[in-house]
């Protein structure tokens, strides 16, 4: 699919589903409660085929936290990025997508141990690098460690 | 965390144990936490961050000519494609290209890494089940291309040679020869190794039907590289996303379907002979000219997201820069082959014999560092 025709698609879903294309991938910002059912959409309808997932991360913007997925299709060769934006900074909460890509199981684990963002309905959501009692999560941008040395 | 579960023996009369972290025998500081009926594994859970440095971290606080050479301590064995995947992802911010003597400097040691790191695999391999001599047969090549690679690089492992713009020396004067010497001596002794270990009964039957790995099961883990090459999925980035001039070589991508341990092994293989292919084809037509473009002092990208792939030795590595228009990125995400591959395992082993996991283990190729950062 061309990324217009994936626009038209993407909206059919989440009618108010906003688009950037500035950057390399055509990018769908959605609301965070729209997340699951158009990831459901993106996986399984036939057209779509999105079923690799090949990168899950977190930025930090300090005003609040935006979750981003890359997306490609191994048979229809097309690539989308969601990013959903999380406004509660203090306590962040989002829907799993683990269910949909295994992948995210080890990957959500990554955020939740450096961000501390709890995903529902995660299988295994503990720390996968540190500790369980390690104070914080160090890539987040108000993270203080009293050994770190500003240069 | 404690080292053992509550008890040993749990109430299903299930036997705890811990493998690992010790370096080398789990390749590196890997530590899984098996759960035994008899021989047989129940359910495995792997205990990373033993050697997590935080590289994430620390790219965010440096700035984008400085932070290419962090990477190349996450996967040591695929440096070069580390770095270059970083370069990349700046010159993408930037606008750039490389020069076309920068990007086939940057193909044929990115082939010639990839060799190294198939061979030590290969080697390890052997060990791992049983036979120590191909360690010291797939030594002895290795160490004619990284003395290759020192001579040019300046350093055998960390290369550290790709800067933004091109790369960061002229190739050494005896850099043709010495690397045709080198890699016809690989070729020659390809067919030995195979007399040494493919042929063998032992290691066929270690191998073949263990660890199966299923093509949709493949995609949904994320698994990228030869592990994913050998359950039918095609994921080479080398063809998907031709970067450096990788669109202007010919070779094969190699793609079997047996999903084993076996397969895995034979993919390995089958692609030190395309590596040696691409690096005979492209020695002897490195174009002239600058190796280097000209690039400003502080390096600034645009505002926005800028994501990069590579193809290393085991697989895609995703660089993803998020710049918001400073000297530093504001974060740094490198999505690892590994890290994803060894998630697979948690589906794969259960239900092999304890035995069997070593072959598992050694055929993922695993570097803890990676998986780590």
């Amino acid at each position: 699919m061309t990324n217009e025709e994936l626009k038209t698609t993407v909206i059919g879903i989440v009618p108010d589903t906003n688009f950037d294309e500035t950057g390399e991938f055509l990018t769908a910002n959605v609301d965070a409660k729209e997340l699951l059912p158009l990831m459901e959409e993106l996986r399984n309808r036939k057209e779509l085929n999105f079923n690799y997932l090949f990168c899950l991360t977190y930025v930090d913007w300090k005003s609040h936290l935006t979750m981003v997925y890359h997306l490609i299709s191994k048979s229809h060769k097309h690539q989308l990025v969601v990013k959903v934006q999380i406004d509660d900074v203090g306590r962040p909460e989002i829907e799993s997508v683990s269910g949909i890509w295994k992948t995210a199981i080890y990957h959500e684990r990554e955020v939740f141990d450096l961000f501390g963002v709890k995903f529902r309905n995660h299988p295994d959501l503990r720390r996968i690098f540190l500790d369980e009692d390690w104070p914080g999560n160090p890539l987040r941008k108000n993270y203080v460690d009293e050994n770190m040395i500003e240069l | 965390m404690s080292l053992l579960g509550e008890d040993q023996l749990t109430e299903d009369g299930e036997f705890v144990i811990n493998i690992g972290p010790q370096h080398p025998s789990t390749h590196g500081v890997l530590h899984l936490k098996t759960w035994l009926n008899g021989e047989t594994i129940v359910k495995i859970q792997p205990h990373l961050g033993y050697i997590h440095r935080s590289i994430e971290k620390m790219c965010e606080s440096l700035s984008y000519r400085q932070y290419i050479f962090s990477t190349s301590r996450m996967d040591y064995l695929s440096a070069h494609m580390n770095n270059q995947a970083c370069v990349l992802a700046v010159e993408k911010g930037l606008g750039i290209e490389a020069t076309p003597r920068a990007q086939a400097i940057r193909l044929i040691l990115a082939e010639v890494t990839r060799l190294t790191s198939h061979l030590l695999w290969w080697g390890c391999t052997g060990l791992d089940l049983g036979a120590v001599t191909p360690f010291f047969h797939a030594f002895r090549e290795r160490e004619a291309l990284v003395e290759v690679i020192e001579e040019s690089c300046g350093a055998r492992l960390t290369q550290n040679y790709c800067v933004p713009g091109g790369v960061m020396t002229d190739l050494h004067p005896t850099f043709q020869t010495k690397l045709k010497k080198a890699v016809a001596q690989v070729k020659g002794k390809l067919d030995e190794y195979d007399e040494l270990l493919t042929g063998n009964v032992i290691f066929e039957q270690r191998t073949k039907g263990v660890g199966f790995l299923s093509y949709d099961d493949a995609i949904s883990y994320g698994c990228t590289g030869p592990m994913a090459r050998a359950s039918g999925v095609s994921c080479d980035i080398r063809k998907w996303f031709p970067y450096d001039g990788y669109d202007k070589v010919q070779f094969d991508e190699v793609i079997m379907t047996g999903g084993d341990c076996y397969t895995r092994y034979m993919v390995r293989m089958k692609e030190m002979k395309q590596s040696i292919s691409i690096i005979e084809q492209m020695v002897d037509n490195i174009p002239e000219g600058d190796f280097l473009t000209k690039t400003k002092n502080v390096i600034k990208l645009p505002k926005g997201d800028f994501y990069q792939r590579v193809e290393t030795a085991r697989g895609e590595l995703g660089v993803l820069l998020v710049s918001d228009g400073g000297s530093t990125p504001y974060r740094v995400k490198f999505r690892s082959p590994n890290f994803s591959n060894l998630s697979a395992m948690e589906h794969m082993v259960p239900g092999q014999k304890i035995g069997d996991l070593v072959a598992i283990m050694a055929t993922i190729d695993l570097v803890i560092p990676d998986i780590d950062r």
